[in-house]
């Protein structure tokens, strides 16, 4: 029921007539000369300026020391943060998501603030702070123990820290809503067999939110290991440092930064692909997929996107801009067994 | 509270940078996203895979990568000039990378908008003769923009945030958090005080944003 996905091509305009076709055939020529143009433009320009074409600019990639001794350490330092930082956000994620919807004040306001916080500020000035909060804090607890403490915060751990605190505060609302999207007569059944409030969020209500929501989660992940290329600022050396070194080294720095884009490009697209691989199979056993885009304060520039950059013809429920609620009220999928009523 | 008030003219001017860096490049993301969004939907499919094409790559590019190209690359390799002076220079330098990362995201949201309009809507315009580029400015672009005002301050937010990677090597813009970080580095200031105080600050310029878009979508909201 939606433009693009009724019929890609044949619903903003009318299938082309001779006329037509001719015209799209000139536009096609028009853009092509643009983009050659353009290309053109660019290669000239690298030329011109420091000879990036040339095949020694070049060759450094293909020499086996300099992917031992640059990019593949920077690389293992890349996906070793990333993978530290996505275990501690994760469980930070399910503590202030689980938190945020505690039936006390007490721990549900907190929670929330906390949430908000890292949220509202920039992930950089995280990494700066965590970095520079060592001294002081060490002083600190010298003052109030007496013992000489002296806390210097490495930029594996201040990156780490950063990217646990933002990633873990935005899965905190992405498994938020969707503990919320899970139909309610799945958390009464639980109850009304006798279950405890945390037999429920264990058994009942968190295996299914994050069945729901692991596109969500995925994406976010692409976000993180994105946002761990940060860590270049602080001097951490993950791959984006190791190919500014072989830059500097070389005097190659367009070839070196495509080469960079390419390589973070395989992993996030390959990351993508298994999001929207979930996300279609998901559908298909007719459970709710739910795109946290639309859930109420979850922020949607990391998670809107991910879900309009999933284009799965038919299969996708995204025509109404609430499918966290409209989808989370339908308990009549194959394999949710609360959802149907015991007979008799 | 005397760390803030003594140091309110590095606060002050970090933030003036902040605003600056994401007012600009808001504009020139919106415009190209909205561009990208009618090539991504218009008939020609050389356009629509350009397009595809662009947004992908950029969106999966981390953009401390994108700024350190503008920076390195389109600056001190290229040698593009935009200005005279240096703290202009590589403000408009830092602006072609924000723009052109978030444009990509505005492009993903405005489209996942098109998504959302009914069927019906773009067959009554074709119905009535209107060409492609009448029905995209017409019929679907404006309900697709009212619909995703809410994402779009999404993206907006994460802009502001975002500004603070132009601090980068080969661009420094003399933002917030790099103003931050040289009285972390000065030693002079209680750290925590600091950042607490340019924290607030991002939380002034987010906050409002956010409820802004929040009340704007609900009153533009299409209703079906």
């Amino acid at each position: 029921m939606n433009l693009l996905q009724q019929s890609q091509a044949s619903v903003l305009f009318d299938a082309p007539g001779p006329k037509a076709r001719a015209r799209y055939t000139v536009y096609s020529v028009i853009t092509i000369a643009a983009l050659i143009a353009l290309l053109a433009w660019v290669v000239i320009q690298f030329d011109r300026r420091g000879d990036q074409w040339a095949a020694e600019k070049w060759t450094p990639f293909l020499q086996p020391e300099t992917w031992t001794a640059f990019i593949l350490p920077g690389m293992a330092n890349t996906l070793g943060a990333a993978a530290v930082a996505t275990v501690f956000a994760l469980v930070f994620g399910v503590i202030f998501g689980i938190g945020r919807l505690s039936d006390h004040a007490w721990v549900r306001v907190p929670a929330g603030m906390v949430v908000e916080f890292f949220r509202a500020i920039p992930l950089l000035m995280l990494i700066f702070f965590t970095m520079a909060i060592g001294g002081p804090l060490g002083q600190a607890l010298t003052f109030v123990f007496a013992v000489p403490f002296r806390i210097v915060v490495d930029p594996f751990t201040a990156v780490v820290i950063g990217l646990t605190l933002y990633n873990g505060s935005v899965l905190a609302e992405i498994f938020r809503a969707g503990i919320n999207a899970v139909p309610k007569g799945q958390s009464e059944a639980a109850y009304s067999l006798g279950m405890r409030k945390s037999q429920v969020m264990r058994l009942v209500l968190l295996p299914q939110a994050v069945t729901t929501m692991m596109p969500a989660i995925i994406m976010q992940l692409v976000v993180l290991l994105k946002d761990s290329a940060l860590g270049y600022i602080v001097a951490f050396p993950e791959m984006l440092r190791a190919f500014t070194l072989i830059a500097t080294g070389e005097q190659n720095v367009i070839p070196a930064a495509m080469v960079c884009a390419v390589i973070y490009i395989a992993i996030n697209l390959s990351l993508t692909r298994l999001a929207i691989w979930l996300e279609r199979r998901n559908a298909r056993r007719g459970r709710a997929t739910a795109h946290v885009g639309a859930a109420p304060g979850v922020d949607a520039a990391v998670a809107a996107v991910p879900a309009a950059s999933v284009p799965t013809p038919s299969v996708q429920p995204d025509d109404t801009p609430e499918p966290v609620d409209r989808d989370g009220t339908d308990p009549a999928g194959p394999d949710a067994p609360g959802g149907g009523r015991p007979a008799g | 509270m005397d760390d803030i008030f003594n140091n309110l003219d590095s606060f002050v001017d970090g933030f003036s940078w902040t605003i600056r860096l994401t007012l600009v490049s808001a504009a020139f993301a919106f415009a190209i996203g909205v561009l990208l969004t009618a090539m991504r939907v218009s008939p020609v499919p050389l356009l629509r895979a350009s397009a595809t094409v662009y947004v992908e790559t950029i969106r999966n590019t981390p953009l401390t990568l994108v700024l350190l190209f503008c920076g390195l690359g389109l600056g001190n390799t290229m040698q593009l000039q935009f200005s005279d002076r240096v703290e202009w220079d590589v403000f408009w330098l830092a602006v072609v990378g924000l723009s052109a990362y978030t444009a990509c995201f505005v492009a993903e949201s405005l489209r996942a908008g098109i998504n959302t309009i009914p069927f019906g809507q773009a067959e009554a315009a074709r119905s009535l003769g209107l060409t492609f580029g009448q029905n995209l400015r017409l019929i679907v672009l404006p309900q697709a923009l009212r619909t995703v005002i809410g994402p779009l301050g999404s993206v907006f937010i994460a802009l502001t945030k975002n500004t603070t990677v132009a601090s980068v090597a080969g661009l420094g813009v003399q933002e917030a958090s790099r103003e931050m970080r040289l009285l972390f580095d000065q030693g002079q200031t209680d750290v925590l005080v600091v950042f607490i105080g340019f924290a607030i600050g991002f939380i002034i310029l987010t906050l409002p944003v956010g409820y802004f878009f929040g009340w704007l979508s609900k009153r533009l909201a299409v209703a079906r």
